[in-house]
């Protein structure tokens, strides 16, 4: 599982989300996502779907394009 | 809007019924048994029938909503159709039960078993300028009502399934920002093509199977009784709308339409990867564990969105086989 992405609540806290199978991780309830590099991403979206397999045309957020390659375990 | 025009006898008797001038009582109409998929005439009363639910027609009383005779027929219409539906998934439905346990493996494994025409790749690939335009009036029906049939099984369910069902349904109403409803954004992507964004503008140049892809979404929405099937379609259309939608607004890059056109499809891209985690695993996952006895229905309902998906794609790849050019009765009609 990629740690690329740290979602961030309004309280500052990280959400872990939750990481579903072959597919992306789940986040509810944060309003940024930050990459390594502490570039911020804001979340419009009342939950996310943050990509895990680095495949994203519009990182941070999941695309499906995990759909195009063979399923790996626990992969997205 | 308007009513319709009427496509046959059954159409023509529920719209003359609608605009006050009855030729018969409805209670005498012949309601036919086979091939009502695609059946215009059908389908088109059936739509006429469930639209009474959702904004009405000009010519039409509000409360004709709940006149006995107009349900009464609408019962004898969804019979036929739920038939109709019920008999080519049944294999499918078993094969996703027998997939295993996780209701959200199954849903999958249903779709997969479906398969699909490659519309969104012929749009991406060869489709001409006016076949996109002709795609974008037909998905108008439904685009302009978006998640409204879904948001009637709100009240029907509770618990953690009820929890994600508003979540995804509020994302879909433009998660507090009016500007960002997706009703309104086909609306503004059907006026970036040129075309008439009014709600329902498109129903008379609409196909049978087309119109029984909106109907069902009714049919289920409108039933408490086929709630797990409501959910299982809403879950197999997030599921398959992700990939289908980059490879539609890659089409509407390509043949030059205005980057507003693309918007709405890039915007399901990214949406409806989040929606298909939450309905399969949020909605229709807690849903089977709250009530167990609707799994069978979860897997109609999937099945059923499937199966149609297919059935209107091949004939929209069909038709455009065979008429490459803008048809005259729709140009006339935009």
């Amino acid at each position: 599982m990629s740690d690329r992405w740290r979602a961030v609540s309004a309280d500052g806290e990280e959400i872990v989300g939750i990481q579903t199978p072959d597919g992306p991780r789940v986040v509810r309830r944060a309003v940024r996502v930050e990459d390594r590099d502490g570039e911020c991403h804001a979340v419009t979206r009342p939950v996310v779907a943050l990509c895990v397999c680095d495949l994203s045309q519009r990182s941070p957020w999941c695309d499906s394009t995990h759909k195009s390659i063979p399923r790996k375990p626990r992969s997205g | 809007m308007h009513l319709p025009r009427p496509r046959g006898p059954l159409s023509a008797a529920v719209i003359a019924d609608l605009a006050g001038e009855p030729s018969e009582s409805l209670l005498d109409v012949q309601v036919p048994g086979t091939d009502v998929l695609t059946d215009g005439d059908f389908q088109l009363a059936l739509w006429t029938l469930y639209e009474l639910h959702y904004r009405g027609f000009d010519e039409v009383p509000d409360d004709r909503e709940w006149d006995p005779e107009l349900i009464a027929l609408r019962g004898r219409l969804e019979a036929a159709f739920e038939a109709a539906l019920r008999r080519p998934t049944y294999a499918f439905v078993q094969q996703g039960l027998a997939s295993g346990d996780d209701v959200a493996n199954q849903i999958v494994a249903v779709i997969d078993a479906v398969g699909g025409p490659p519309v969104a790749s012929y749009l991406q690939r060869r489709a001409t300028r006016d076949q996109v335009l002709d795609f974008m009036s037909q998905r108008s029906l439904y685009h302009l009502k978006e998640s409204d049939p879904s948001s009637f099984v709100l009240a029907r369910i509770g618990g953690r399934a009820k929890t994600a069902l508003a979540e995804l349904l509020h994302d879909e109403f433009g998660a507090g920002d009016p500007e960002r409803l997706h009703a309104d954004l086909f609306a503004d992507a059907l006026e970036g093509c040129g075309l008439d964004p009014s709600y329902g503008a498109y129903v008379d140049m609409t196909p049978a199977t087309s119109l029984a892809v909106n109907n069902v979404m009714s049919l289920f929405g409108l039933h408490r009784r086929l709630r797990g099937a409501a959910l299982g379609h809403l879950a197999a259309f997030e599921t398959t709308s992700a990939v289908p939608c980059r490879r539609i607004a890659g089409g509407i890059e390509r043949v030059g339409l205005a980057p507003v056109v693309a918007d709405y499809f890039h915007e399901h891209v990214e949406a409806d990867s989040v929606h298909e985690q939450v309905a399969l695993r949020d909605i229709c996952g807690s849903l089977v564990a709250d009530e167990p006895s609707v799994r069978e229905d979860v897997l109609f309902g999937a099945a059923a969105c499937a199966y149609l998906d297919d059935v209107a794609g091949r004939e929209l790849l069909d038709d455009w086989q065979h008429n490459a050019r803008w048809r005259p009765d729709r140009a006339e009609a935009s």
